[in-house]
């Protein structure tokens, strides 16, 4: 089952300057949010390049633009310029970009379970004979030459060393094979000058990554032009050959890619997360001797993308406790599943007491906050009012705002009390609104996150977890938003808990940082420990990996 | 934008042209002279009797079920109230409060084990609930005709038995709430009873969804991962407006045949989901947002038109165009809300 | 077959299964003769299946049921009776008629086929209310167009104040069009059945015709859309024109099944005959085993041919058992009406699942 040399269309030799694909400084803004602020890389033909960065970087932006996809072109297009073969070109559309020889491996399989594996391979470019109906109504009413379908399928599976019938149905087929049966796919194009490989061994196991790492190379032996985007650096080591970091937007590091060979693990993995720190960490007296607040014990969490395999650690009274690793590692689900908005197991005890976990209306009446990374998605009600947002939390789990009632499903709202409250917090947090009726989607990202920390700060709690506080935010506001946690922390003793990619902002404001790598915490750092033991612990490379 | 524009923007062309039509039939009906008093008090009456039916579909919209195609189902359940009641003989006041009682009674299971099936049917609610209420309306009819009534004012009299298509409240509680209070100011009588009944429900709701339980239903509809992360149940809170939404069906049938002086048994509450629905369109309401403004204001354009269009229309049109006026109105409203951006289905 | 296999299958086929028990139940008890029967069959069948076909596109092209093709129907309706106002008769009627219907039916389809496409995910309750405008909009036509805006001179069609069309337009002229074109009886048991030979005919060129389809390129492409429009888009097959397309494609059979119909019934009720056509056709095509995701001409047979027995046995059942046939009428639309609840919720709870678990 060896993976034998796909058919492609050298653009040119492998040894000529002018490479396959080229970005000159492409920009892409959302809604105002620049995702995109002007990355440049070259690829040449038979070359394998990674593009590593964190979530939120914009590497799916950057593939979206590459590929044509309807999203960009419907939300105001992008700014700079993509060359093929030294051609500018501006796809709209995905069959523009396939049938210039682009091809792209998905991270979501692009494939229909209820067609066979061939029917998938050949999808819209089935071979076909003309029919008694084609004459009246052209090209596509020719009747499908079956023969001819199942034969190229079988070359295109042969050649990526999948042995299966190319007549099963894809639905059932276990998620290894669907993974080749979408590489096989591209290789049956002719005329491929580029493949696009998006997060392709996420849900591999070991043998399935080394085999497509292997077809990889068997693509680039052949001259075509590899973009391989991961954010697993032992790939990235074993096949690539040079190295983009993108981070927040920019291309990160040198202005040349880096080559893996000679640029350690670990320092990739500081490009990944953050400027080495030239940021004054504010000196803060550690509280080494304070009580614990919350002790964590075996924690196990389920949340897709973020998984926890086993996390134990202690929250100390009145301690900013950093959380940081690259992502996918599971930094994000340790909060998540303490506040019960994704399935847990293990124990957890508050100040001594245990509680039960799945339960977030329990967390939240325990004293427990959480402004959520998820803004839109689960921290705000974006059709209400501010004042709405602000106050409800505190409404339901702790009956703040409501006029007393025999029944208590049934007290009113005082309408009066809601936004008194919401006033003063405006201008204690500064959110700039135009009062506190204004719909939260109106907001900048950055007045958003502050209306999230004030419905957090009304319950009042003993611990608060904030998770990205400042993304997706412009560099003023993440100032504002940072300054505010701190003060909770400092004038109110609240503990935090702050679980951030952004290791920079991490060494800013944290006590001490908790570094979590495959779901476990493998590192406890002061902030003031050196670039190379941050880059080691979230490369993985310490004592316990 | 101005503010003026603003609002004719979001109030968009159809539910323009339905305000502009309203005016235009009582314009005609003014200019020829007609017995303006006794229109509007039509009108008024025809208001007072669906406001209820309408109101009913607000609590399902602002608790994430949409529109509630479904309507019948509680309705049957006040018919049920009402045939009852009309079998026992009960009379006047107490019977209007006895059928209420019954069909509010049986509207909260019905509501409950409807909400349960909307909860595993999320994304289908509108097009699961019309046909769970066509097949119940279908259903009762066979129970209405094989059911074990003998009140002779009730069944058919040759057979003996099985009930007739309408009962007849003459002599029952016809029209009890309509002329409760009633008075007259400029030739126009005023069926008060009625009418506080209805805004007095109105006031109800609005306060209800004040409160913390209504607050919680919103906020669940509003977004339902945030409400997960509160600790809400967005099951429970779907199936909690559903019961509503059924509850003020019964009531809202039984004010209806109060007014209208008949029960209507058979296949009449198949279609009586889809006027209330645009009535609460028309009002301003979307598939996702509904305030008792758009009830009342929605009620009153909507039965406005059917009321006056039938005698301004005939002076100058010879036959009835007033139900065809109405199956276009009714149907194309509910259409212009179905394709404006909003997910769900 | 091993005992899980059997049990699956039943599973599958159950509510087909249980409407063969129905019927045979229902025929016992009225003491049907299987001449009656087969003569009643051989009829509905021929006129209904064309309908039932028109079904099967929007199916596979992931626009679900069409509640819409009500609107075809009424696009045959206005063809049939201007081509026997228009003094046509016969096969040529007939063949007048469907050229007539054509393009109103595309007309139609259209406008139904963007509406789909604004509403997307709520296209049958789409087409459910659109069929309702467009009554509106018919009657907005036969009832006061006719004879005023359009010029309409025929004491028979039209209403005494001179415009509006009557309530029962005869189509004697080009009744039994198709069905006689080759005339064939067979004896059974003292009677003589007719058999529409020429129509089954027509019913049998479009079965072929649906399954030539979908062995095309186009065919093939409606399928992805209906397993996936996302990925399909990404393949690049247009998926907004192809919907447009299927829409169009299913009003046009709709309008020709409603010709078929009709020139079997002999008789159009005006502002009537359309209004049924939606439900009882999906009811027939669900029967079947069919659902809102996957049909097969083989299903949209087999589903007229359960549904039209009950809809014929039933009333006949009801008077047997209860002396009163009108419990039979209520109870076939009741069980129209209960199986297509039944496919609505299990499609909803089917993808209500799918959507939780790929969170």
């Amino acid at each position: 089952m060896s993976a034998t040399s796909p058919t492609s269309d050298p653009g040119g030799p492998l040894a000529a300057g002018r490479p396959v694909l080229e970005l000159r400084g492409v920009t892409k803004e959302y809604e105002g949010n620049r995702v995109l602020k002007g990355v440049s890389l070259a690829v040449r033909a038979g070359e394998i390049h990674a593009l590593v960065g964190e979530n939120g970087a914009g590497k799916s932006t950057l593939m979206n633009i590459l590929f044509g996809m309807p999203v960009i072109h419907e939300t105001g297009g992008y700014g700079g310029d993509v060359l093929l073969n030294g051609a500018p070109v501006r796809f709209t559309q995905p069959v523009q970009a396939m049938a210039a020889g682009i091809g792209m491996v998905h991270q979501e399989f692009m494939l229909l379970p209820g067609f066979r594996v061939a029917e998938n391979i050949k999808l819209n470019r089935e071979p076909a004979h003309p029919s008694f109906l084609s004459p009246l109504f052209g090209r596509r009413l020719d009747s499908l030459d079956r023969k001819t379908m199942r034969g190229d399928a079988r070359r295109a599976l042969d050649r990526v060393g999948l042995d299966i019938d190319e007549w099963l149905p894809v639905a059932g087929l276990p998620v290894g094979h669907m993974q080749f049966i979408e590489i096989a796919r591209e290789v049956d194009k002719t005329g491929l000058r580029l493949l696009i490989f998006d997060e392709p061994t996420a849900v591999l196991t070991e043998s399935e990554a080394e085999k497509l790492l292997e077809s990889m190379k068997a693509f680039s032996a052949a001259g075509v032009a590899v973009l391989f985007i991961t954010h697993r650096l032992d790939e990235v080591k074993a096949v690539a050959d040079r190295i983009t970091v993108l981070r927040d937007g920019e291309v990160v590091g040198s202005a040349e890619p880096l080559d893996p060979r000679t640029t350690p693990v670990t320092r990739i993995a500081e490009l990944m997360v953050g400027r080495p720190s030239a940021v004054v960490a504010e000196k803060r007296a550690r509280v080494a001797n304070a009580d614990v607040a919350l002790s964590v014990s075996g924690l196990r969490v389920e949340m897709p993308g973020e998984p926890v395999a086993e996390a134990t650690f202690q929250v100390r009274r009145g301690e900013i406790l950093g959380i940081g690793g690259l992502a996918g590692q599971g930094k994000l689900g340790i909060a998540n599943g303490i506040m019960g908005l994704y399935p847990a197991s293990g124990s957890v005890a508050l100040e001594g007491v245990s509680f039960s976990l799945n339960d977030p209306r329990g967390a939240l009446e325990r004293g427990l906050a959480f402004v959520s990374e998820d803004r839109r998605g689960v921290g705000l009600l974006v059709e209400e009012s501010v004042e709405l947002n602000i106050a409800l939390s505190a409404l339901e789990a702790q009956g703040r705002f409501l006029k007393p009632f025999p029944i208590p499903a049934l007290r009113s709202s005082d309408g009066g009390a809601i936004r008194a409250h919401a006033a003063s917090m405006i201008s204690r947090l500064d959110i700039r609104t135009t009062g506190p009726r204004q719909q939260v989607k109106r907001l900048s990202g950055g007045n958003q996150q502050k209306v999230c920390v004030a419905r957090a700060m009304t319950l009042a709690p003993r611990l608060l977890f904030v998770s990205e506080p400042t993304r997706g935010i412009d560099v003023g506001a993440k100032e504002r938003v940072l300054e505010i946690l701190s003060g909770l922390n400092r004038d109110q003793g609240v503990t935090l808990v702050v679980t951030s990619s952004e290791l920079a902002e991490l060494r800013a404001i944290c006590d001490r940082i908790l570094i979590v790598y495959r779901g476990r915490i493998v590192a406890d750092l002061a902030p003031g420990a050196s670039d190379a033991e941050f880059g080691m612990a979230m490369a993985g490379e310490t004592a316990h990996s | 934008m101005t503010g003026l524009r603003a609002f004719l923007k979001e109030a968009g062309v159809p539910r323009l042209i339905i305000a502009a039509f309203v005016i235009v039939l009582f314009g005609v009906a003014v200019a020829t002279k007609m017995n303006l008093p006794s229109l509007v008090t039509d009108s008024i009456v025809r208001v007072a009797r669906n406001g209820i039916l309408v109101l009913a579909l607000l609590p399902a919209i602002q608790g994430g079920v949409g529109l509630n195609f479904g309507l019948p189902l509680g309705i049957l359940c006040g018919l049920i109230g009402c045939v009852l009641t009309l079998n026992w003989g009960v009379g006047g006041a107490a019977g209007l409060a006895l059928a209420s009682g019954i069909g509010a009674a049986l509207a909260i299971p019905v509501g409950a084990g409807y909400g349960w099936l909307l909860n595993r049917t999320r994304g289908q609610e509108m097009m699961v609930g019309t046909y769970l209420g066509f097949a119940a309306v279908s259903g009762m009819s066979i129970f209405w005709l094989l059911a074990p009534f003998h009140n002779p004012t009730l069944v058919w009299a040759i057979a003996g038995k099985g009930l007739r298509t309408t009962l007849s409240l003459t002599g029952s509680f016809d029209k009890v709430l309509d002329r409760w209070m009633a008075f007259e100011v400029a030739g126009v009588t005023i069926p008060t009873g009625a009418l506080l009944v209805f805004f007095g429900l109105c006031a109800l709701v609005a306060w209800f969804f004040k409160t913390q339980m209504g607050i919680t239903i919103a906020a669940a509809r509003s977004n339902p991962r945030f409400a997960r992360a509160a600790g809400i149940s967005d099951q429970r809170t779907r199936i909690q407006a559903t019961v509503f939404s059924t509850l003020l069906g019964a009531i809202g049938i039984v004010v209806y045949s109060q007014s209208f002086g008949f029960v209507q048994l058979y296949t009449a509450p198949l279609l009586m989901a889809f006027p209330a629905i645009a009535c609460i369109l028309i009002g301003g309401a979307t598939v996702t947002r509904a305030t008792v403004t758009h009830v009342v204001v929605g009620t009153f354009l909507f039965q406005s038109i059917l009321t006056v269009a039938l005698p301004v229309t005939s002076q100058v049109i010879q036959g009835d165009i007033s139900e065809t006026a109405r199956l276009i109105i009714q149907n194309g409203m509910i259409l212009y809300a179905l394709t404006r951006v909003g997910s769900g289905k | 077959m091993s005992f899980a296999r059997g049990r699956r299958l039943i599973g599958r086929y159950s509510v087909p299964l249980l409407f063969v028990v129905l019927c045979v139940f229902g025929i016992v008890v009225a003491e049907i003769t299987p001449a009656f029967l087969l003569g009643e069959m051989l009829i509905r069948i021929g006129r209904n299946s064309l309908l039932v076909l028109s079904l099967l596109i929007p199916i596979l092209a992931g626009l679900g049921l069409n509640f819409g093709i009500v609107i075809g129907a009424m696009a045959g309706q206005i063809a049939a009776i201007f081509a026997v106002h228009w003094g046509f008769s016969g096969i040529g009627g007939f063949g007048v008629a469907m050229l007539l219907a054509t393009p109103i039916a595309i007309l139609f389809g259209w406008a139904t086929g963007t509406l789909f496409n604004k509403a997307k995910g709520r296209e049958m309750v789409s087409g459910l209310i659109a069929g309702f405008f467009a009554n509106g909009l018919y009657q907005l036509l036969f009832l006061f167009a006719i004879g005023t805006l359009i010029p309409f001179h025929n004491p028979e069609m039209v209403l005494p104040q001179g415009f509006g069309l009557r309530n029962t337009v005869d189509l004697s002229p080009i009744q039994y069009a198709v069905d006689d074109l080759v005339k064939w009886q067979v004896p059974m048991e003292g009677t003589m059945l007719r058999v529409p030979i020429a129509s089954y005919v027509l019913v049998g060129a479009f079965c072929a015709l649906t399954l030539f389809f979908f062995r095309t390129r186009l065919g093939q492409q409606f399928r992805a859309m209906g397993q996936d429009p996302h990925v399909a888009a990404i393949a690049g097959i247009p998926v907004e024109r192809n919907r447009l397309l299927a829409t169009i494609l299913s009003t046009l059979l709709a309008a020709w099944g409603q010709l078929l119909f009709l020139q079997n019934i002999g008789t159009v009720n005006t502002y009537n005959s359309h209004e049924q056509v939606g439900m009882f056709a999906i009811a027939a095509l669900l029967v079947s085993g069919a659902t809102v995701t996957k049909a097969t001409v083989g299903q949209a047979l087999l589903g007229t041919i359960l549904f039209h027995t009950l809809f014929v046995v039933s009333p006949l059942a009801g008077k047997a058992l209860a002396g009163d046939a009108q419990i039979g009428e209520f109870f076939r639309v009741f069980v129209a009406y209960a199986v297509i609840s039944v496919a609505l919720v299990l499609h909803a709870w089917q993808s209500a699942k799918r959507e939780r678990e790929a969170v």
